[in-house]
């Protein structure tokens, strides 16, 4: 064998054995998310620290002595310095121990299991009803661009997004459930509760969701593809006699799913940490509930896990935006 | 049947009094193509020449009744076997498009769309149209690509636009518009952005497949040369109007028109000899080597000497390494061993490590004027900031030079004033040589100036510089891959392929006669004036 064809044959047995790229840049991204996690565990913990007030004192009340104040706060260990009570927590964080809530020292994960489901729920139900009407709206704003269809879609949008949540989810529970009576007002769940069942009593806050976030995944969608429209392999598609539609949806769209993709994520993300109002009209216990709660209860263990749960579903969803953006880019995905 | 009599049945274009408008900036409408007139029989190729603002994209274009955004057809017929597409609805227009008249872009790598794989895209007109099933769109595909010569024909279409080269990718092209054996096909300038060895297998191909499907053509260019190859009439436009028409050979013996003369006048433009110098060389590349990333070497072992007032020019393919050679001679790549030498004494790998004495002797003039030249500066600012940064004048003594610096690029004075964007290609070409001049520097590297203007355009900047180095002494590393500048500016000639050296010596005794085959080989490709020369050629590799 040559010294050439060694090299070679070098060469090919290390590409064997090398991950691919994508994978490669899924680890580096994930190592990364791990350590801008652990950042953020530092600014919520000692962030929440600064926090005026003190959960013994709320407790007790007005009825609370400096003896037993001081004596709640030891039983909680509270009384312990904030570095060190910082370590256990990340230590048990790092073992799966969430800890426990100090109101009616429950485990955290016990309530939050609960809660994280329904703010997932709600997130998706809302997503899959948005995210196609989005691109879709946008696909169809961008064909028949500059026309009264586009115009309307662009108004109605706008028009929607403009307009503050809670204020959309009173009109819709004026409407729908007070004068039409055709869906619930308040949108309580309960753990037996069926699939169908729970569609039905969430249906008005999935519509608010989406009424909040159309808007932008529908002007990222039209602009994203407009800006390609007079790119020479359009005219090319067009020039082979191709109907506008499938230049548009076959053409124009997979070349422009990467920023569209990365918009949807960001608002995938505002789905789950981001309505608060939403579940507070609807009187929905979803993550969102519990975080105002317990701020206001000051409950910190709960406001420190749930924080790190948002700042997590934001990673992960970035990085999943970046996979999916790559994963659809064949001078990516497939390197010369 | 008369001779005439058949001619009439087998006209398959007519165009009559066409005219075109375009949108100004204003959104005024104004007309770009004046009532032009154009026949073509079946099995016929016409070629269209004309420099850029002719009009010969827009009436290609035209003649599948498309005009682009901010365009319209405004006026006259366009007779597509018995149908008006001047007036025909989109509908019956789409079903014409791609199936019976079909089009071949200028640049392939822009034309394929880079999200699906070549032969989706060849199989997508078929299909769509109902003239073929997948399928049998995927097997004529492979046979096509067989015919047309391409590597691994019957892979090479699952591959992405990004992963085939530029010359297959104009091949596949053409494949692409054969899918549904079209009665008519617009080529539109296909092997302006190729390379001239490149080229010839294009032009083959394209020969070869009009021929044997006996499709009638309309071939785009504003090279004469080419045209003669691939046409058997020609048209000549010049702003929209036609100057003349004439079979080929009759055209390429007998222009009628001064200006279809004109157009290949930088053909025999051609320097006079002279001998090369004794002295020291200005400026000396010494064993240079240099690679970008890991392990990528683009030079290898590469030395060039450059004397005052003369001009080498460096020839080869792209991918020769001759832009690299640039870029570390004006410090941008810091190569990996070897020297650059200026006057005799070293200069530093990097521009960092240059003083701005040293930064000035060198200066640079780009092939794409547009992008090279700040769009929000006024031309007085771009050709002003050297002579300040360099030279130290101030504001009067800059204002006066900037003057005299526009007479000397043959510029009213009045162009101080003007953005980039209110000029012309070849106006803002003579800024860029302005500002290189400003400086007033030693050595000018010129990389692929005119490759991006039209012949008559390319001819009076190369005079120009012509002119510049004669008043001012200037020595010019002129990067090229046209032969024929290479025989209208230089006095000694370097042939690099592969990031190697093939060639070097003064200009006779490099390229007349060629001493080495890949010279001969570059040599050959170079299209000539004579309708038969491509056909002789590929008979004569054979």
């Amino acid at each position: 064998m040559s010294a050439a064809e060694d090299g070679k044959a070098g060469a090919e047995t290390r590409r064997a054995f090398r991950m691919p790229p994508i994978l490669v840049m899924v680890a580096r991204r994930l190592a990364i998310g791990v350590v801008t996690l652990f950042v953020v565990s530092l600014i919520i913990f000692f962030g929440v620290e600064l926090l005026p007030g003190d959960f013994a004192a709320a407790v007790l009340g007005q009825s609370g002595t400096p003896e037993t104040v001081a004596a709640l706060r030891s039983r909680l260990g509270l009384d312990v310095p904030a570095h060190i009570r910082y370590l256990n927590w990340l230590g048990g964080l790092l073992q799966g121990d969430l800890g426990y809530s100090l109101s009616g020292e429950i485990r955290i994960a016990d309530i939050l299991g609960t809660r994280l489901f329904n703010t997932m729920f709600l997130a998706g139900y809302a997503a899959v009803i948005a995210v196609p009407l989005a691109v879709g709206l946008g696909i169809v704003a961008a064909l028949y661009r500059n026309s009264i269809l586009d115009r309307v879609i662009s108004t109605a949008t706008l028009g929607a997004i403009s307009f503050p949540e809670f204020f959309v989810s009173y009109v819709l529970v004026l409407v729908f459930a007070i004068e039409l009576g055709w869906f619930p007002s308040l949108s309580q769940v309960s753990a037996g509760m069926g699939f169908g069942e729970r569609l039905y009593v969430l249906f008005l806050p999935a519509i608010t969701l989406t009424m909040c976030t159309t808007a932008h995944m529908m002007r990222m969608t039209r602009a994203a593809i407009i800006n390609l429209l007079s790119t020479p392999y359009i005219e090319m598609v067009r020039l082979k006699g191709i109907t506008p539609w499938r230049v548009v949806v076959q053409h124009a769209l997979p070349n422009a799913l990467a920023p569209i993709i990365n918009v949807i994520a960001v608002n995938i993300a505002y789905l789950i940490v981001g309505v608060v109002l939403v579940e507070v009209v609807f009187v929905y216990p979803g993550l969102g509930q519990l975080l105002v709660d317990s701020v206001s209860k000051r409950d910190l263990p709960v406001v420190q896990v749930a924080s790190m749960i948002f700042a997590a579903a934001y990673i992960l969803l970035n990085l999943l935006a970046d996979v999916l953006s790559i994963v659809s880019n064949p001078r990516l995905l497939h390197p010369r | 049947m008369t001779d005439t009599a058949r001619r009439k049945g087998d006209r398959l274009l007519e165009i009559r009094g066409l005219r075109i408008e375009a949108r100004n900036a204003a959104g005024d409408w104004g007309e770009i193509v004046h009532g032009v007139d154009l026949d073509l029989n079946r099995g016929e190729v016409l070629g269209l020449i004309g420099e850029s603002g002719a009009g010969k994209s827009t009436i290609g274009l035209a003649a599948m009744g498309y005009a682009r955004e901010g365009c319209r057809i405004a006026g006259g017929s366009i007779m597509f076997d018995g149908i008006d597409l001047a007036t025909a609805s989109e509908a019956e227009k789409r079903g014409l498009r791609g199936a019976r008249i079909a089009y071949v872009a200028q640049s392939a790598a822009a034309a394929f769309d880079p999200a699906h794989r070549l032969i989706d895209q060849y199989a997508e007109a078929p299909v769509r149209h109902g003239v073929k099933s997948r399928a049998e769109a995927h097997e004529e595909a492979k046979a096509l690509y067989r015919r047309m010569q391409l590597p691994d024909p019957d892979r090479i279409g699952f591959r992405y636009p990004h992963q085939v080269s530029g010359g297959q990718l104009q091949r596949a092209m053409t494949a692409m518009a054969m899918a549904c054996r079209p009665d008519l096909i617009i080529f539109d300038e296909p092997t302006t952005a190729l390379d001239v060895t490149t080229q010839i297998e294009v032009l083959a191909a394209i020969k070869d497949v009009v021929r044997q499907y006996r499709t009638a053509a309309i071939y785009i260019t504003h090279d004469l040369a080419v045209v003669a190859q691939m046409a058997d009439r020609i048209k000549v436009l010049q702003y929209g109007r036609e100057v003349e028409e004439a079979p080929a050979d009759e055209m390429m013996a007998a222009p009628r028109e001064d200006y279809t003369r004109s157009l290949w006048a930088v053909r025999h433009m051609e320097k006079p000899e002279a001998p090369a110098p004794a002295l020291d060389p200005v400026l000396s590349v010494r064993k240079v080597s240099a690679a970008y990333g890991r392990g990528m070497t683009v030079l290898d072992d590469v030395s060039v000497d450059l004397h005052r007032g003369r001009t080498v020019a460096v020839v080869g393919e792209s991918g020769s390494g001759k832009s690299t050679l640039a870029r570390v001679i004006a410090g941008l790549l810091p190569p990996v061993s070897g020297d650059v030498l200026i006057d005799g004494g070293p200069l530093s790998p990097t521009l960092a490590g240059r003083s701005r004495e040293d930064r000035q002797r060198i200066q640079m003039i780009y092939q794409m004027a547009d992008t090279a030249l700040n769009p929000r500066q006024k031309v007085r600012d771009i050709i002003g900031r050297p002579m300040r940064f360099y030279l130290g004048l101030d504001r009067a003594e800059v204002a006066r030079r900037v003057a005299e610096m526009l007479d000397m690029i043959e510029l009213p004075k009045a162009f101080a004033d003007r953005y980039p964007g209110e000029l012309s290609g070849g106006q803002k070409q003579r800024i860029g040589i302005a500002r290189a001049l400003a400086a007033e520097p030693e050595v000018v590297i010129c990389d692929e100036v005119t490759s991006a203007l039209d012949q008559l355009v390319a001819e009076g900047i190369l005079k120009l510089l012509m002119r510049l180095q004669r008043e001012m002494r200037l020595s010019y590393f002129f990067i090229t891959h046209e032969l024929a500048t290479v025989k209208a500016i230089a006095d000694d000639v370097v042939v690099m392929r592969h990031g190697r050296v093939v060639d070097r010596g003064t200009r006779a005794e490099v390229l007349f006669p060629p001493r080495k085959d890949y010279t001969k080989v570059l040599l050959s490709s170079v299209p000539e004036m004579n309708t038969g020369w491509l056909d002789g050629l590929l008979a004569a590799r054979l």
